[in-house]
């Protein structure tokens, strides 16, 4: 099966989007660039709001991610609950 | 008591009340009068409404995120010139790749902004409309940063002030040039295919995570953070060419052909363009992040594979000219350099011969091709230069009709033989660097014999500036040439040792160290 990935810019929101996608995914792992950290995961991420809320401590827009994002692979499905990259093969 | 609150709207209804619901079918004009352009191609579209943006951007929230990127990138940029930023990068080479990119890649974001401004105009429906709107905006944004990021480094560095007069003229720079403007008199839906799905979906990381990444490495944290402010943008780029492919897709059937032919062509016209990156990466960067073969396994042949594989429900195979891109990432770095280094004095930036240590790191990285193929002609430069011989070519090569690259590519399983291919159209020969770019022009030959091939151009005495008298006994081509470039000779030409950047920077760093 295929990766998806999601890669950031690093920083302090990142680091707990980072965070947060690692404890919701137990197949996730992290790749460190400079300036840049990205996450692989096979065939299917999830990235929710609540996990991350919880570890910023306020509460938090999916879109934002948008502030910190870099690249994507992957089909997405977002909501205001989860925000999600998949193959579909 | 808990006061009932009526929550806000959720995304998805939100998302179609911002985007669908604010459009209207025409009653005073016909629909295809409004939108002339959406069948000529042979693309049938039955339901507009089936496209949807999976992020669910509305133009509120747009605009909102936009400014706050805004914000961030200029604090940056103010920070960095107030700190003398430039004097932090590894080494004054690094800054030629910055000229690179000024000249080459940020003229091509500002056609991007036109292209999707025109294409946003005549797609019929509004969810890819609002998504073109949104990617128009975000382009020519990413124009507007790039120039005034890289103003700072032209109060300091010499090959930053013509970068737009000599976008439209000086040779290497017609390979970007002709790239965008072919997608750009496209239709719509090729266009969409062209840019938004085969350089933004497939390509566009190549381009930009290693350029950014490497800036970042090599502590440009002005070029970093419009690199990676433009990039967040990219995210939602690669998202609307995906979803344009497989709207068009599950449109109609008789749709595949077309795309699949869209597809061979401009994965193979974006992968020659960035040949230009491929060197950068290698030879330009002091510090290098990755090589190009790496990157290009990591985000062509992995990403890019599984995206082909996912594409493969709906009957898309890989571009045409896979294989051999993908046999062709030991060799194009530095093939590609050897022609810069050898017209280093028609090019407005620097060039140089790798140094013991640099190929120390390219053996490494090349084992099977970089030792057998390329040292031994780095250390024939080498040895001429330190001879006070160094070499410049001042015999202009030939250019592929299709991708304007001079004719360096080497056949495809022998590096020691370079390719040529040839069409006769209407009774006129042309040549072509590859089945890929010959295939491309015999499809479609009345619009490539236009193309505007810089060495042609030349010959034909196009490139001088009017006070120029090829008649004049002493007339020398190549320097006439240059001022029409606008490029002052041994300024902003010829190899980095000796030059005015390499003995400023080091000057700069001394005073920065100490009085």
């Amino acid at each position: 099966m295929s990766n998806v990935f999601i890669a950031f810019q690093k920083n302090e929101d990142s680091r707990a989007i980072v965070e947060a996608i690692c404890e919701d995914n137990p197949q996730a792992s992290v790749n460190e660039q400079p300036a840049m950290v990205r996450v692989d995961v096979p065939g299917r991420m999830v990235i929710k709001r609540s996990s991350i809320e919880e570890r910023l401590g306020r509460s938090f827009d999916l879109q934002e991610m948008q502030i910190h994002l870099i690249t994507l692979t992957g089909h997405i499905d977002e909501t205001d609950d989860e925000f999600v990259l998949e193959w579909r093969h | 008591m808990d006061m009932k609150v009526n929550k806000k709207l959720g995304l998805k209804e939100r998302y179609n009340l911002m985007t669908r619901d604010l459009a209207w079918t025409p009653t005073y004009q016909a629909v295809k009068d409004v939108f002339p352009y959406t069948e000529y191609e042979g693309i049938k579209i039955h339901d507009w409404d089936k496209f949807e943006d999976p992020f669910r951007m509305t133009m509120d929230a747009y605009w909102k995120y936009q400014a706050e990127k805004e914000r961030k990138l200029y604090a940056i940029m103010d920070a960095f010139t107030q700190n003398n930023g430039h004097l932090g990068v590894s080494d004054a080479r690094y800054i030629n790749t910055l000229k690179l990119f000024l000249t080459g890649v940020s003229p091509l974001e500002y056609m991007a902004h036109r292209g999707f401004a025109h294409v946003g105009r005549q797609l019929a429906g509004a969810g890819p409309r609002v998504a073109c709107l949104m990617q128009s905006l975000d382009e020519i944004r990413h124009a507007q940063t790039q120039i005034h990021s890289l103003s700072n480094y032209n109060k300091h560095y010499n090959g930053f002030n013509n970068w737009r007069h000599q976008h439209d003229r000086v040779w290497y720079l017609s390979v970007p040039k002709s790239f965008f403007d072919d997608a750009i008199s496209a239709g719509p839906f090729e266009y969409m295919i062209a840019i938004g799905f085969a350089f933004e979906y497939v390509l566009t990381n190549l381009l930009f995570v290693p350029f950014i990444s490497g800036a970042a490495y090599n502590g440009d944290m002005g070029a970093m953070a419009f690199g990676f402010s433009a990039q967040s943008d990219e995210s939602r780029h690669m998202t609307l060419g995906l979803e344009i492919i497989k709207f068009i897709l599950e449109q109609d059937p008789d749709n595949l052909p077309i795309v699949q032919r869209w597809i061979d062509k401009w994965f193979w016209r974006g992968y020659r363009v960035l040949t230009l990156v491929a060197m950068m990466m290698d030879y330009m960067l002091p510090k290098r992040v990755m090589s190009w073969k790496e990157a290009w396994e990591i985000y062509a042949e992995e990403n890019g594979g599984a995206l082909f594989a996912d594409l493969a429900r709906y009957g898309i195979k890989v571009p045409k000219g896979w294989a051999q891109a993908c046999a062709d990432k030991e060799h194009l770095s530095h093939q590609a350099w050897n022609v810069f280094y050898n017209y280093g004095a028609a090019a407005p930036f620097h060039t140089w011969a790798p140094s013991e240590k640099d190929m120390e790191w390219l053996s490494q990285k090349y084992p099977d091709t970089f030792d057998k193929y390329y040292r031994p002609l780095w250390e024939h430069y080498a040895a001429e230069q330190k001879e006070g011989k160094r070499f410049y070519n001042t015999t202009l090569p030939m250019l592929c009709q299709t991708c304007q690259i001079p004719m360096f590519f080497t056949e495809h399983g022998d590096p020691s033989k370079v390719a040529y291919r040839e069409s006769t159209y209407h009774g006129m020969k042309y040549h072509t660097c590859s089945d890929g770019c010959k295939e491309i022009f015999d499809n479609e030959p009345e619009k490539y014999v236009q193309s505007w091939l810089p060495v042609h151009q030349i010959y034909q005495g196009n490139c001088f500036t009017p006070e120029a008298n090829p008649g004049a006994p002493d007339f020398n081509p190549l320097a006439e040439v240059l001022k029409w470039y606008r490029m002052e000779m041994g300024r902003d030409n010829l190899d980095f040792e000796g030059s005015q950047d390499q003995k400023n920077f080091a000057a700069w760093r001394a005073q920065a160290s100490g009085n």
